[in-house]
């Protein structure tokens, strides 16, 4: 059960999804969107939101990279590319996100 | 949408805000005597406990107030036989449940019930990497192997495991040992928290702070293994505040972030805050979650930064640090509203000096916690 010494690095074709115990849902109190981590909360803004919405564990990065650029396409998909595969490294760092059921790497 | 950069950072805005954590101490009880105990020098007995139903009342107020996260603590909050009701309760109520733990009471049959309750994540402590060890400071023969075994039916059945183990001029240079054993238990996430000097660990403060040498040491090592094992431990390290230039943020702030509740129903913005003089901390038999968090006196006694006196008072960070700890002010000046004396512009600043110096002599012995 170890969890593996490798570390996940993410590229085009990686395909993530929350990791068990993480949860990403709408707060009413303060009317936004959280996500809860063990000992972490975090609060993602619009962008984020946005990125997180499309991790479902189908989609690979690039896939969600085309959905985002297909929506702004005044931003060159190479910045979002970028943004976007930053964050999510930076999450599954944090074991915010684990590579999804259809993700060889996995 | 791009230009900048996406973010994730907590949330910072003026004005009282809704809590987005809760400490339930469910119990004083622990079957531990460890003599770095950050629980008060009085303990709170068994029979004046919060009942179930008056614990499931409070995590619906707390999920009405906002809150986000629930820690069960203690004591031991495995000694309480409804941790598995209340777990389901603040499940059903959306709120992210995180259990804290000795792993000295219960197993795999226990954590079982509890993730299918909903729990999210165990925190299990330890006190050293090797047995004797472990088992000395915890004053508990056979300590190591309970915590061992419990931390493998935590990964059995399937949760998130975070190791936490505080660390003092006693176990300091074991750092590398710790990151291994956290590895080879299947944790995602280590703790290494040095004591904090309060209560028993105050009075047993000469045997516990390290060395500047030692710490140095240690951080080196936390850091390099930080970089080694990046997306496979994360390593939190609390370094001790008295080895510090600026005080810490304690609680975020006093009455911002978190609340406590006492295992007789006192609400308390940190978990030592009894030790204050002069402040009457309510209860939730008496007044609502939502009354004592926004009107109480004692929530707003040291809220923000209008109670500040100088240094604080125009000090750049005073919204970054929040004037540090008022327990550990008081503790060390008797004044509850000075500025934390770790802080080098504190004029009490002597104090943490002499602690410092202190700290070149070794002494070693010091005074179990005792329960009652």
């Amino acid at each position: 059960m170890a969890p593996s010494r490798d570390r996940l690095v993410v590229s085009a074709s990686t395909v993530l999804q929350l990791a068990p115990h993480v949860v990403f849902r709408f707060d009413d109190t303060r009317q936004r969107w959280i996500m809860m981590a063990p000992e972490r909360l975090m609060l993602p803004d619009e962008q984020a939101v946005e990125i997180l919405q499309l991790v479902d564990g189908k989609a690979g990065v690039s896939a969600i990279v085309d959905t985002l650029a297909a929506r702004y396409t005044q931003a060159p998909r190479e910045l979002i590319a970028k943004d976007v595969t930053a964050m999510l490294q930076d999450l599954l760092d944090k074991g915010c996100l684990a590579s999804g059921p259809s993700d060889a790497a996995g | 949408m791009p230009p900048a950069e996406p973010r994730i950072e907590p949330h910072v805005a003026p004005g009282v805000e809704p809590p987005l954590a809760l400490l339930a101490e469910l119990t004083h009880r622990c079957p531990l005597r460890c003599p770095y105990c950050s629980n008060p020098l009085k303990l709170e007995r068994a029979s004046d406990e919060l009942t179930e139903a008056e614990w499931r009342r409070v995590l619906g107020e707390a999920a009405a107030l906002g809150v986000l996260q629930v820690h069960f603590s203690g004591g031991e909050p495995m000694a309480r036989r409804d941790l598995v009701a209340l777990i389901g309760e603040a499940a059903g109520r959306g709120l992210y449940s995180n259990l804290i733990t000795s792993g000295a009471l219960g197993g795999e049959r226990e954590l079982q019930a509890f993730a299918e309750a909903g729990l999210k994540h165990v925190q299990l402590s330890f006190q050293d990497v090797a047995a004797a060890d472990n088992d000395r400071i915890a004053g508990l023969s056979g300590a190591h192997a309970r915590k061992s075994a419990f931390a493998q039916a935590v990964r059995a059945v399937g949760l998130p495991l975070t190791l936490n183990i505080v660390v003092h001029r006693q176990n300091l240079g074991g750092v590398d040992q710790m990151i291994e054993m956290a590895l080879a238990l299947g944790a995602r996430r280590l703790e290494i928290a040095h004591v904090q000097y309060y209560a028993w660990a105050l009075t047993n403060r000469a045997a516990f702070l390290p060395t500047r040498a030692q710490l140095d040491t240690a951080t080196r090592t936390v850091e390099a293994a930080r970089e080694r094992l990046k997306g496979v431990l994360a390593i939190d390290y609390v370094v001790p505040d008295y080895h510090g230039v600026r005080p810490k943020s304690c609680m975020n702030g006093w009455g911002r972030r978190f609340l406590n509740i006492s295992p007789a129903g006192k609400v308390l913005p940190c978990h030592a805050a009894e030790t204050l003089p002069g402040l009457s901390f309510p209860s939730v038999r008496d007044a609502s979650l939502a009354d004592i968090w926004y009107r109480s006196e004692a929530f707003n006694r040291f809220r923000g930064t209008d109670w500040m006196a100088e240094p604080c008072r125009n000090c750049e960070r005073r919204t970054i640090d929040w004037g540090g700890c008022r327990c550990q002010a008081f503790l060390l000046t008797g004044d509850a509203a000075r500025a934390d004396p770790v802080c080098a512009l504190s004029p009490d600043h002597g104090v943490v000096e002499t602690a410092l110096r202190e700290a070149e002599q070794p002494v070693e012995a010091f005074i179990y916690r005792q329960y009652g």
